[in-house]
């Protein structure tokens, strides 16, 4: 099984490419942003692809950048988890579909981001194409371009001598995007209200060092209380 | 300064989460057992709670109380969703919306 998976021809090549293009050129802008971010606050490219290759989220590295400056491990930990948390769903989604896939399977879920699984689990694999190979090289691309983007963007950091005074509000400016399409793509707001009340509560109720863990339990909470009239009103992206 | 033993270890535990999100699904449910209902709900509806979180977040050291009561936030936010709204571009609204606080930081406030 896992044998064939290393015959890859040239039509899975191109397949692959034909898919992940536009993801390609998302992640390696994106990735740029990164990479300036971090040689700003002092970390060049190195730690940029590093950061790209052990954590692997755009998100989870975006915040992870106003964690460097003093944040406790286990603030580290707790926001990680609350950012990667819909990982959990790609994951299990995937399990069917990656029974098969032999040991490459480690590095497909490893490297399992929200764009390749938007692509992966649509089962388009085009006619004569290899699907395991082309669901390698899909994975593969999207992650290289986005450590090569953000290597990029720390060596131009290094180069443009500018004044980054309010540069981190890249970081804001990103979530507040994804903040607006997840409300479009949803039925129900409540989620959406509740992370955003929850946490802001938090944070006038317990200081601005504290507040992560008790936002997280409360929300946590709420949507257990709360799971029927979610469900019912549904209309999550992947459903 | 910069305090790079620091960065590391915050980048190794943060990978070693991200890495327990997708692999751990995996390792105990990877054999065929039912996967309870209510985890495959939180993996539904958690990453909506999270980008309000991390808004909130990003924003936790901007005082209303104090001048200027966090205006180049408020007027870069709407910069960030007005263009958002029409062009539906990730990139456009993050690299105008950032040029703009930039702006509004070192200039105007």
């Amino acid at each position: 099984m896992a044998r064939k998976t290393w015959n890859i021809t040239k039509r899975d090549a191109a397949a692959a490419l034909h898919t992940s293009f536009p993801i390609m050129a998302t992640f390696i802008a994106l990735g740029v942003g990164y990479g300036i971010l971090m040689e700003k606050h002092g970390f060049g490219p190195l730690w940029s692809s590093l950061s790209g290759i052990v954590i692997f989220s755009g998100t989870v590295q975006f915040v992870s950048v106003s964690l460097f400056a003093g944040g406790s491990p286990v603030m580290a930990a707790v926001t990680a988890f609350i950012v990667a948390a819909r990982h959990i769903f790609f994951s299990i989604s995937m399990i069917d579909r990656y029974r098969s896939e032999g040991r490459q399977k480690w590095y497909l879920y490893y490297a399992l981001c929200d764009e390749t699984y938007a692509m992966l689990s649509r089962d388009s694999v085009p006619p004569g194409v290899n699907r395991s190979a082309y669901r390698l090289l899909v994975t593969l691309f999207n992650q290289t371009s986005w450590v090569a983007g953000s290597f990029l963007g720390g060596w131009l950091g290094a180069l443009l001598n500018f004044n980054s005074t309010g540069i981190d509000f890249a970081m804001t400016a990103l979530f507040t995007t994804v903040f607006i399409q997840q409300w479009i793509d949803s039925r129900s707001h409540i989620p959406a209200v509740l992370g955003l009340t929850a946490t802001l509560v938090c944070r006038i109720l317990f200081g601005r060092d504290l507040f992560l863990i008790p936002a997280m339990i409360i929300i946590i909470g709420t949507l257990t209380v709360m799971r029927g009239q979610i469900e019912s009103d549904g209309g999550f992206g992947n459903d | 300064m910069t305090d790079y033993r620091h960065a590391l270890i915050i980048i190794l535990v943060m990978g070693i989460v991200t890495l327990a999100t997708r692999i751990l699904p995996v390792l105990i449910f990877g054999r065929g057992e039912k996967i309870p209902d209510y985890i495959v709900y939180l993996g539904k509806v958690v990453p909506y709670t999270a980008m309000g979180l991390l808004i909130v977040y990003c924003l936790k050291d901007v005082s209303l109380i104090e001048a200027p009561h966090a205006a180049p936030e408020f007027i870069a936010l709407f910069v960030v969703s007005g263009t958002y709204l029409w062009k539906r571009n990730t990139i456009f609204s993050v690299v105008i919306g950032t040029v703009a606080y930039m702006l509004l930081a070192q200039l105007v406030f």
